[in-house]
């Protein structure tokens, strides 16, 4: 019979983010209201709803690039739970090199489109204090290979590569350092259906093999239900519908996440 | 280890006035271990959407269903996670994968997912594979590209690669010839010899009287006003 002694035990009990009641307004427009949900070690959260609706408004409170005006943002860091909308800039910054990666939309807004492939995949671990220069080498192209970019093309810069290749870059930039949690905004949006299955593959074997959790935001539902685990629908800022993907999508309960549903066009 | 109690459901469809849909109410339903019920009625009487609230892909909007020790009706996403992983099996009568990913990673995913190791889980696909006929030199394609009857098969070992204590089956046998039939009834009754639960949909008869302990008809759950 099969060995399932390595089944996960019940060690990812303890939520690795808590969002509670997270609000960012532009003056008297709202950018997103009274936000709350947890991410658990090795779990994925999608977060659809339409352009305007305050999922990347979200996304940068998360993150840090945003400050909110209202709310927590809990973080299980190695020295006990933090929120990091209180702590100082200089140790966010340090959990965004460690912890923490953030996949931008456009890969030119992610990577350093003057400085090599290589170059861009070494920057992030000598960020963390990896000096070893030929060890810092081994990793990247270690990394190049892992999202499938051919070794050779180590010492190209991005602006070589293409739209697809870039985007691989970047994940492959940011996962080298083995952070816990990824944001994504977008990640496969403005790529050939064709390029996205292979992120979308590539990315999943990268959650189940570094158990690592990620949030992220897109208006592709196929996307969602291919990779996320529990699915958010926001509409004007506010959290409309929440639970199983499968069930969100299948059985939404919500006005507009029902509309968004039947909205999709079938291939 | 299924137990379905005063189960009932209904749908709310808001875009189009409102309108409330009663599918099911007070439904009834235990599957014992090593035991394999079968639902029947004619289309439309609510024998999916019964297996999609066991699934927990349908919310259901009273009553329990318990699958082990766990109520899916109240259950959190995460704990219904869970029990996909480790308890609850389910053979669609649709394969839905990642594009481009090589059959014998999709029947191995189950495994992969509790943490078995890559060789094992690819050891284990490759003999469902081999068993329900799919022949070696598809392993490494996609089965997005496979005949119906194939992609079916792919879902079936996919489904079966994990000793699931407890499976779903949504007609497994739809549309295979005899031969893979009766390799798809062997697999249901060794599931059911060491002490699987199924409940399953079944069309063909003959498939149904081997393997189906009991009949349930979903019709006695059809809400009155409805019918």
């Amino acid at each position: 019979m099969t060995d399932l002694s390595h089944t996960f035990s019940a060690a990812a009990d303890k939520p690795l983010l808590q969002v509670k009641n997270l609000t960012k307004s532009y003056g008297a427009r709202i950018g997103c209201a009274d936000i709350s949900f947890d991410v658990y070690p090795g779990e994925v959260l999608g977060i659809v709803g339409e352009s305007g609706s305050g999922k990347s408004t979200l996304l940068s409170c998360l993150a840090g690039h945003m400050r909110p005006d209202q709310g927590e943002v809990i973080f299980e860091t190695a020295n006990g739970a933090r929120d990091t909308v209180q702590m100082g800039e200089a140790e966010r910054r340090r959990l965004a090199r460690t912890d923490w990666a953030y996949v931008h939309q456009n890969p030119r807004d992610g990577l350093r489109m003057g400085v090599s492939a290589g170059g861009n995949v070494g920057e992030r671990l000598m960020a963390i204090g990896a000096r070893h220069y030929g060890g810092i080498r081994d990793k990247a192209i270690d990394w190049l290979g892992r999202v499938e970019i051919d070794a050779g093309r180590v010492d190209d810069r991005p602006s070589a590569f293409s739209g697809g290749m870039q985007q691989r870059l970047q994940i492959a930039r940011n996962l080298v350092t083995a952070p816990r949690l990824v944001f994504m905004d977008e990640p496969t949006g403005g790529l050939d259906v064709s390029v996205q299955a292979r992120l979308l593959d590539l990315l999943r074997g990268l959650v189940r093999e570094m158990g690592l959790s990620a949030i992220i935001v897109t208006h592709d539902l196929a996307v969602v239900r291919l990779l996320a685990d529990r699915l958010m629908v926001m509409k004007g800022g506010h959290v409309v519908e929440a639970g199983l993907t499968d069930q969100v999508l299948d059985d939404p309960q919500h006005e507009y996440t029902q509309l968004l549903v039947s909205s999709v066009l079938q291939v | 280890m299924i137990n379905i109690e005063n189960l009932c459901k209904s749908f709310t469809l808001h875009n189009q006035n409102a309108a409330v849909i009663p599918v099911m109410a007070g439904a009834n339903l235990q599957v014992a271990r090593g035991e394999c019920v079968g639902l029947i009625g004619a289309s439309g009487a609510g024998k999916s959407t019964l297996m999609r609230m066991v699934w927990g892909n349908y919310l259901a909007a009273s009553g329990s269903i318990r699958v082990g020790k766990l109520d899916v009706v109240t259950a959190s996403p995460r704990q219904i996670i869970a029990l996909r992983r480790e308890t609850l099996g389910y053979v669609s009568q649709f394969l839905r994968v990642v594009p481009r990913v090589p059959t014998l990673d999709v029947v191995a995913e189950p495994l992969l997912n509790l943490g078995v190791p890559a060789d094992t889980a690819r050891t284990r696909a490759a003999e469902l594979l081999a068993r329900l006929n799919i022949p070696k030199r598809l392993w490494d394609l996609s089965p997005t590209t496979f005949s119906g009857g194939e992609q079916q098969r792919v879902n079936i070992a996919r489904g079966f690669a994990h000793p699931f204590p407890a499976l779903l089956l949504d007609e497994p046998t739809a549309s295979l010839d005899a031969a893979n039939r009766e390799v798809v009834l062997d697999l249901i009754l060794e599931a059911k010899a060491r002490g699987a639960a199924i409940l399953g949909i079944f069309h063909d008869e003959g498939a149904r009287d081997r393997v189906c302990d009991r009949l349930i008809d979903v019709r006695a759950f059809t809400p009155k006003a409805a019918a």
